[in-house]
């Protein structure tokens, strides 16, 4: 990684200097960084991801499938959902289910509760203060408690859509593979219309209250690696794509991009084949898939004075509120259309198979997760040999733990 | 300000759900934040540490070396220790290596694993350093997390039921889900206090409040891995969740792999 001293503060332009920051705030999980400046210009950058691992992929190996969206839900706390659904969609994909559209539907009405609910925290709670120089949100509720409290508002709805389809906010029970365990019932779902009609104005609020913040002039030209769908922004499921041209299925992430263990981080870092970093997360995927989303999240990005490629990674909190904009409209439809679907999941026939699922990470760090790859997971309930016997394993290898890994995203 | 009690919120090894669901309580943060001072919470603030503490919430579990030093100075800097979720009170899903062979967990994971720092084990916050209180569940209860920091402010001990969750589940009027359809559930054994969610959803109890007071988990264990035939191998995962650390549920999964 290299910059310039035009990147710099005054202070420390043409000194030799190491800044070292043991401890990341506001961040999930434990980071810390070290830069090194010599003569004025950064030399060294390392990202040091200190949270220390817990192996979730090796303790996996041997388990029924059906454990898989539980426990890869504990990963991460504040995006279990993508997980869960990275973890459903492999397993899916390994047993050839394909879910019908009622429960698509519903998954990806989850999901727009946990990007919500992610976006608005990250973007109000983890971000906002370093532009207002604040220490906190806390901080900011004093000046500006309507800002706040709006925030907060916003936030809790997200979570109550996570409980209302998933049971809970924090590692919702409700999802399975092949669906859900229990049908949300209508009442339940429509009782969210009216406060998703309030959110699609209220994340225009934020958004145009975090456009006001001043932008630091930066841009760097980034690669961008997302999932794409072909019918619709991609959210809980599609191709991976990049803003070069790469179109892939998910199985294929190992091919065209690899994960190094470097020493100084638990978080494996992530190139393309060809050894080059790539850009992940909200400015990712609205710059490979703007066309997609509604007419209205597009004008409103165009009112705040996004540009159709956000090269400036500062203005990854208007994406944050651009993609939450969409996600209420979105989730809006999904509850004005609901029915109860006749069954709540489909029957899993449980067979050996391989399968890949990614899924798309509404908050901090990064918006992949490495496939997982089922394969090797015990796939009959009955057997009561360890299966140590099989060869290695493993499931979301590369990607130790929660949203951390990957891509060291500025903030 | 200055006679406010000071609140901190650490994490060790962990998701981050717990704390998350201090931030979770919308309706209230604000209150609370106008209650305490949020002297460390680094999650939601960069106010660096400076002691001592009035209350600790201790997300997580121990396990490195660095952070089985990290614990004891926190004790050292706080009036009340309270270990928050299933990590901190048992030792999380991550407690599955104590069981295992950690070298080749290690292997399986790191292509360099002289790299990693880490202890061979993954313990509870209570075995390293006294605790003034353990909240239970993967992750907490909200509700249940306010009532203990109000408590605590209070002086008084958290109204925080241990009985089981079939307790739960017959006060809420939800239909047995083990009786009524023949689906195994943790729930005789597991501690009550999520609100029983996983019933609610027509799905057994799979534990994420740790055992409950007594639990006699052999005789569950008996009737879900023979009666409902499931098999002692699957009974034995059952048990090897997030509290897979908490002892009855360790000896319980234990007696299945003998089988």
């Amino acid at each position: 990684m290299t910059s310039t001293d035009q990147t710099l503060p005054e202070g420390i332009q043409a000194q030799n200097r190491t800044i070292v920051v043991d401890e990341l705030a506001r961040v999930e999980g434990e980071g810390a960084l070290d830069v090194k400046v010599e003569g004025g210009v950064i030399t060294n950058i390392k990202f040091r991801i200190v949270e220390p691992p817990r192996f979730f992929e090796a303790l996996l190996r041997g388990r029924m499938y059906s454990d898989a969206p539980d426990v890869t839900a504990r990963i991460c706390g504040i995006c279990p959902i993508a997980y869960m659904l990275g973890a459903i969609n492999a397993m899916e994909d390994a047993f050839d289910i394909v879910p019908p559209a009622p429960i698509k539907r519903l998954r990806r009405l989850i999901y727009c509760g946990e990007w919500i609910e992610s976006h608005v925290l990250h973007s109000a709670m983890l971000h906002a203060p370093d532009f207002l120089g604040l220490a906190d949100a806390f901080l900011i509720a004093k000046v500006n408690p309507d800002l706040v409290k709006t925030a907060l508002r916003l936030k809790k709805l997200g979570n109550t859509i996570l409980e209302v389809v998933g049971g809970r906010a924090v590692h919702p029970v409700n999802l399975k593979v092949g669906g859900f365990y229990r049908t949300p019932r209508k009442a339940d779902i429509k009782g969210l219309e009216s406060e998703l009609e309030w959110a699609i104005g209220a994340s225009v609020e934020l958004l145009d209250a975090f456009a006001g913040f001043d932008y630091p002039d930066f841009e760097q030209d980034y690669l961008c690696v997302s999932m794409r769908h072909p019918d619709e922004y991609a959210i809980q499921e599609g191709n991976l794509v990049s803003s070069r041209g790469l179109d892939i299925r998910v199985a294929d992430f190992p091919k065209h991009f690899y994960e190094e263990h470097v020493e100084h981080s638990n978080a494996l870092h992530g190139r393309t084949r060809e050894g080059e970093p790539y850009l992940v997360g909200p400015i990712a995927r609205y710059n490979n898939n703007f066309e997609q989303l509604s007419p209205y999240a597009q004008e409103m990005a165009a009112k705040v004075g996004l540009p159709r490629i956000v090269k400036n990674p500062y203005q990854s909190i208007l994406v944050r509120m651009v993609e939450t904009l969409y996600v209420c409209e979105e989730a809006l439809a999904i509850v004005r259309e609901y029915e109860e679907p006749t069954a709540p999941s489909v029957e899993v026939d449980i067979h050996a198979g391989a399968g890949a699922g990614a899924g798309g990470d509404g908050s901090a760090a990064r918006h992949l997760l490495a496939p997982l790859q089922p394969q090797r997971h015990r796939p009959h309930p009955q057997r009561h040999h360890r299966a140590a016997d099989g060869p290695e394993p493993a499931a979301d290898r590369g990607r130790p733990a929660r949203c951390r890994a990957g891509q060291p995203r500025p903030r | 300000m200055a006679d406010k009690p000071r609140l901190a919120v650490w994490k060790f090894s962990s998701c981050d759900g717990c704390q998350l669901s201090l931030l979770d309580c919308e309706d209230e943060l604000l209150a609370v934040a106008g209650a305490v001072e949020i002297a460390y919470f680094l999650e939601a603030s960069r106010t660096p540490p400076q002691g001592p503490y009035d209350i600790s919430l201790v997300e997580g579990s121990i396990t490195t070396p660095a952070d089985s030093v990290r614990i004891a100075e926190i004790r050292r800097q706080s009036k009340a220790v309270i270990s928050i979720g299933a990590c901190a009170t048992s030792g999380g899903f991550q407690a599955l290596r104590n069981i295992g062979d950690y070298d080749e967990i290690v292997r399986n994971v790191y292509a360099h694993p002289e790299y990693i720092d880490a202890l061979k084990t993954s313990t509870p916050i209570s075995s390293r350093i006294h605790v003034d209180f353990e909240l239970r569940g993967c992750p907490v209860n909200k509700h249940q997390l306010l009532e203990v920091v109000a408590a605590s402010l209070a002086g008084r001990r958290p109204n925080v039921p241990n009985y089981s969750q079939c307790v739960e589940c017959k006060r809420s009027g939800i239909v047995c889900v083990m009786v009524a359809h023949g689906t195994p559930c943790l729930g005789p054994v597991t501690q009550a206090g999520c609100g029983s969610l996983c019933t609610s959803c027509d799905r057994g109890c799979y534990g994420c409040f740790g055992p409950k007071e007594e639990a006699n988990t052999k005789s569950l264990g008996k009737r879900i891995s023979e009666d409902f035939g499931v098999g002692h191998r699957a009974t034995a995962d059952m048990f090897r969740t997030f509290n897979a650390g908490a002892e009855p549920f360790r000896r319980e999964a234990l007696r299945h792999d003998e089988h």
